[in-house]
């Protein structure tokens, strides 16, 4: 008994440690971004670390810079240039003559030089002559962004990974064939069998789930380790499925696969209902036509909203701290530091559980829709 | 009454709360039902626990549209 329970005591002081390195770092994260700019913003705080930007800011002045690929249609050209040349309130003129500038990641474009301005909002004197300059928006030019900010570099990384993961679970297969598995195979197997005994086959048959099967590996594995990667602290703070764009894309890969796999069964099922009264019918086939595209409507906006009000949740409890020491006096600031620690951490073991769990349902839903999509005839 | 330009935040609050109760009820009740069958046949809990997740996931997605637009209505 006396040995169990010291065993219980060391497992709770190491989670704890761990969870005060979370706090830690997140409360970090905002002294060291904030204290220049002087009064604290939750809703820029929060907004800062949920958008995508250009860069990757790990903490107070430290940036990485990203490449910026813009695309001009006027010119035809292209301007590239890594986005510490605009950060800071410098600007940077492109070889198609357009100048950017970069506030806190979010880069603008502008058509004429718009340092003469100086850093901040004081341009009142210079500002006669002019109609009104937004600094966080494109205005009144016409590009095409392609650069490769914080999620997609993200992904980049994500992608790599999983490829050398699975790369070397394969070569382990080949070169060990017949074999008991080894080493990175042990942790992946249970994973992939989880995916196609438990989503695929119930699903879509036994027949034909080896066709889907590549697809929804694929999605479960991005969904799953983009999620886990939103999570690390430290590194800037990635929200790659938490973006709408990348659900929508994952979305219309299903769509368009339930679409192009479905057989007669599915369509008449849609088009034609049997065993319903005519009257109804008339009501039944327009759900059912708006139901096709809801359903991956549905799909990404689930995906993106679980992420993003996840990472909400705990950019908001680190904030209450610094929110309420500020308005306070620093006593209350400590106070609620240890119950908003707590609350983090209680919010991470929940993150962690949806991280995985986004990625089981949406693997489920596309497998199901496949399965109805590919459905014999059972009257 | 006056319609304020600052009323949409604080009307976009509310609305998020109200989708709150409704992801609560919702997922309460799935849970309560499960926990029910789970009484009454324990050796179904594991296919009980993998269906109550799902469906609770599912019923969590239509209550988090509602906070997007909200969400949506604040930041613009």
């Amino acid at each position: 008994m006396k040995a169990l329970s010291h065993r219980i005591v060391r497992s709770c002081l190491k989670s704890l440690t761990l969870g005060l390195f979370f706090m830690g770092s997140g409360a970090m994260e905002v002294a060291g971004s904030e204290a220049p700019e002087g009064d604290f913003n939750p809703s820029d705080f929060i907004v800062n670390h949920i958008a995508d930007a250009h860069e990757i800011h790990l903490f107070g002045d430290v940036h990485i810079p990203l490449p910026c690929i813009i695309y001009v249609p006027e010119t035809g050209g292209v301007d590239f240039f890594m986005s510490s040349a605009c950060a800071h309130g410098e600007a940077h003129q492109g070889g198609s003559g357009l100048w950017y500038t970069m506030h806190h990641g979010a880069l603008s474009v502008h058509d004429h030089d718009p340092s003469g301005h100086g850093h901040g909002h004081d341009h009142s004197e210079h500002d006669q002559g002019h109609d009104g300059h937004d600094h966080g928006s494109h205005g009144s030019v016409d590009v095409v962004d392609l650069s490769i900010t914080k999620s997609i570099f993200g992904m980049l990384v994500m992608m790599g990974l999983v490829l050398v993961l699975f790369g070397s679970a394969a070569k382990g297969y080949a070169k060990r064939k017949g074999q008991a598995p080894k080493g990175l195979q042990n942790v992946l197997e249970p994973m992939v069998m989880f995916i196609r005994d438990d989503i695929a086959v119930p699903s879509i048959g036994k027949k034909k789930a080896d066709r889907y099967l590549p697809f929804l590996l694929t999605v479960f594995f991005f969904i799953f380790f983009s999620n886990l990667l939103g999570l690390i602290p430290f590194i800037g703070g990635f929200n790659i499925t938490g973006t709408l764009g990348i659900t929508l894309v994952l979305a219309t890969l299903v769509f368009i696969i339930t679409t192009v796999s479905g057989n007669k069964h599915y369509w008449g099922h849609i088009l034609w209902p049997s065993g319903v009264p005519l009257p109804i019918k008339f009501i039944l086939v327009p759900i059912e036509i708006a139901s096709l595209f809801i359903k991956p409507t549905v799909l990404m906006i689930r995906l993106t909203a679980n992420i993003t009000a996840g990472h909400i949740i705990i950019l908001a409890f680190t904030s209450l701290i610094f929110l309420l020491g500020a308005q306070f006096g620093s006593g209350v600031g400590l106070g609620t530091g240890v119950f908003s620690t707590l609350f983090m951490i209680f919010m991470y073991l929940i993150e962690f559980l949806v991280a995985f769990l986004q990625a089981y349902v949406f693997t489920l839903l596309a497998a199901l829709y496949f399965g109805e999509a590919t459905q014999e005839a059972h009257h | 009454m006056i319609l304020l330009e600052s009323m949409n935040a604080g009307l976009a609050g509310l609305g998020a709360g109200v989708a709150a109760i409704g992801a609560g009820i919702g997922v309460g009740r799935i849970g309560g039902s499960a926990l029910e069958a789970m009484a009454r046949q324990p050796e179904m809990s594991g296919d009980l626990r993998a269906n109550m997740i799902v469906a609770a996931a599912l019923v969590e997605g239509v209550a988090l549209f509602a906070v997007i637009v909200c969400l949506l209505v604040t930041f613009s």
